[in-house]
């Protein structure tokens, strides 16, 4: 067990330390001068060269991609030119905004979306499984921040009953989770339902059904055991898409999380900023994902590792 | 997929519609079928033949032929200037004159710019930007896996290494940085989202080829002195066809959403250049006053690629039951 959480922790690391070369590339091999970009439009001629001091701009690209790789990994991340202040701090203080927007959206769609999937799967091929599965269909293909504006527009702007923008009460949170959690949400409700319908054919269901069991008994803890799995890869996997999808999301509603954070940076031309909520990101997909993977050694004994 | 839920995606469809084709269809099928319509009877109308599931393919294709149709000719017969401002008109509701006798079906923006012209302006970004990023890069990641699959060791190494750093950032975020960096625009758009789209292609591509590989008809292939490029052409290609086509109908669908929320974010088209996104974020401002702003541009993006999302898992049903491409 212990190898194989190194070996999964390396991993994860590789895939953060290849974003942050990639961004270190990008956003220096684009034209232009990259500490006049760094230090911002309104950068006066001492602060562009204090910022090609700091980034070693004289130097070569090897050596300042090394620097850079030793800072990234201390953390640092330089100071934002339009907020003056380092850029750690304001990330830091961005995570819990977005962190409480997906989290909300991760519960929204697991609470709606298994017993939905559930009940679609047992009611299979009449006008409920009928209404389920095409809501669930759409409701995933729609582009959800569209959605958030519709939802804005409707108990905002004319019913007045949820606050339109900004963070605060559980008022404020409400219409942005639930747009965040939609397309996790249909897709968790097809995933169930598919996963449901085959594995009802197995013969240990029957066998269960045989033995008496009530039909509550045998879905969820025979049936709805076996499909775990599945639905647990889907969650993580999705939850890369969620993280981005804050990014829309949270400039819909005006939530102030890393997400606004990163699209305000790059409105602004704040290069410090972009570079390190792009990794940030990155870092916490990695590890969504190391958490998801080792989660299935706890659900299903068969790939519990040595 | 088994077969109750194939008919509940055929079911609806293929059975409202009675075809006036039918006859000519069963006459085509041939003997072909003799074998499995000698038995429906017992289990009745639980399965759904291909022939039904091809026939509510074509009636799922209209909306998108209908999509293609407006957006080529739609702004040939709706004169409008994306450029030009009528202070005189803004924020008109849908369905009022203007005071030149015009109507404007479904009103105008703040600045008095009509959104039906805008509509169709965007739906051409819309349609070149998602058919040519999923050209470009479902091309090159085709080809990219394809060549990992088949020559295997380092080659594979390095070009699943680049797609695992490429699927370890949110496509959106990594098209933010790309955008920011290369500028605004319909070209930079679809270089940036075909780089944000072409791992998924190569990892299909990728483990289709591994398990073609070792084929009899691969092998034989070699055996008679094809080289590697030509094997992969003739052999290890057409083998992943279908999986292919079906992932790239549904990614033109999230492609055209990617481009329409890069654009609401405001990184998207250029300023003059009226695309989906960029109209719905216009109207972001606007929506207690003039509802209609964001509201059309959402709908006929919401009608796009659920149109696509129906047809491409119809597709999914017809071409690659086994879900390769899943």
């Amino acid at each position: 067990m212990r190898t194989y959480l190194a070996h999964r922790l390396l991993l994860s690391l590789l895939a953060v330390w290849g974003v942050a070369t990639l961004v270190f590339f990008v956003l220096r091999v684009i034209p232009g001068d990259p500490a006049t970009m760094f230090a911002g439009p309104s950068a006066t001629a001492t602060q562009i060269e204090a910022v090609r001091t700091r980034l070693g701009m004289d130097r070569s690209m090897l050596s300042q991609y090394v620097d850079y790789t030793g800072d990234i990994a201390m953390l640092n991340f330089g100071t934002s030119y339009r907020w003056n202040r380092p850029v750690l701090e304001l990330i830091v203080e961005r995570i819990p905004a977005t962190a409480l927007l997906a989290t909300a959206a991760l519960v929204i769609a697991v609470v709606v979306g298994l017993p939905f999937g559930l009940v679609a799967a047992a009611q299979r091929g009449r006008w409920a499984d009928r209404v389920i599965s095409v809501t669930s269909l759409v409701g995933q293909a729609l582009p959800n921040f569209w959605i958030g504006i519709v939802l804005i527009l409707v108990f905002s702007a004319n019913l007045r009953l949820l606050p339109s923008s900004g963070i605060g009460t559980w008022k404020h949170l409400i219409m942005p989770a639930f747009t965040l959690s939609l397309p996790l949400l249909g897709v968790l409700v097809r995933l169930v339902r598919a996963g449901l319908v085959e594995v009802m054919n197995e013969d240990f269901i029957r066998t269960a059904r045989a033995r008496g069991l009530s039909d509550e008994t045998v879905i969820i803890k025979h049936a709805g055991r076996n499909i775990l799995i599945p639905v647990i890869t889907m969650i993580g996997l999705q939850f890369a898409q969620m993280l981005g999808g804050t990014v829309v999301i949270e400039t819909v509603f005006g939530w102030p999380g890393l997400g606004r954070l990163l699209v305000d940076a790059v409105g602004t031309r704040d290069y410090s900023i972009v570079q390190a909520s792009i990794v940030a990101i990155a870092l916490a997909y990695a590890v969504v994902n190391l958490f998801v993977d080792l989660t299935y050694g706890v659900l299903d004994p068969r790939v519990r590792v040595a | 997929m088994t077969a109750a839920s194939a008919k509940q995606n055929s079911g609806p469809l293929g059975g409202a519609m009675p075809g006036p084709d039918g006859t000519s269809e069963r006459l085509s099928d041939g003997g072909a079928t003799t074998g499995p319509a000698a038995q429906p009877r017992a289990r009745g109308p639980l399965i759904a033949t291909r022939r039904n599931k091809v026939r509510a393919l074509r009636w799922l294709a209209v909306p998108l032929v209908l999509f293609v149709l407006v957006t080529i000719f739609g702004p040939m017969f709706y004169e409008f200037d994306p450029v030009a401002v009528n202070v005189m008109a803004r924020s008109r509701p849908p369905l009022t004159r203007l005071a030149d006798g015009s109507m404007t079906w479904l009103g105008t923006d703040q600045l008095g710019r009509d959104i039906l012209g805008q509509l169709l302006l965007g739906a051409r970004v819309s349609l070149l930007v998602g058919v040519a990023t999923i050209v470009i890069g479902g091309g090159a990641g085709t080809v990219l896996g394809a060549v990992a699959g088949y020559a295997g060791k380092t080659i594979d190494n390095v070009i699943m290494r680049l797609a695992d750093i490429q699927l370890s950032i949110p496509p959106i975020v990594l098209a933010i940085l790309l955008m920011a960096v290369l500028g605004q625009g319909v070209s930079t758009l679809i270089i940036t989202l075909s780089i944000t789209r072409w791992a998924r292609f190569a990892r299909i591509a990728r483990s289709a080829a591994i398990s073609v590989k070792e084929r009899d008809f691969v092998l034989a292939g070699r055996a008679l002195g094809a080289r590697s490029p030509r094997i992969l052409r003739r052999h290890v290609i057409p083998f992943l066809w279908s999986p292919l086509v079906v992932v790239a109908t549904l990614e033109v669908g999230s492609v055209i959403i990617a481009e329409a929320a890069l654009s609401f974010l405001g990184l998207g088209t250029s300023a003059h250049q009226p695309s989906w996104g960029l109209v719905m974020a216009n109207g972001r401002s606007y929506l207690s006053q003039a509802w209609w702003i964001s509201t059309f541009p959402g709908v006929a993006l919401s009608l796009v690629v659920v149109s696509i999302a129906l047809f491409g898992d119809q597709l999914r049903d017809i071409l690659d039951p086994k879900g390769l491409s899943r």
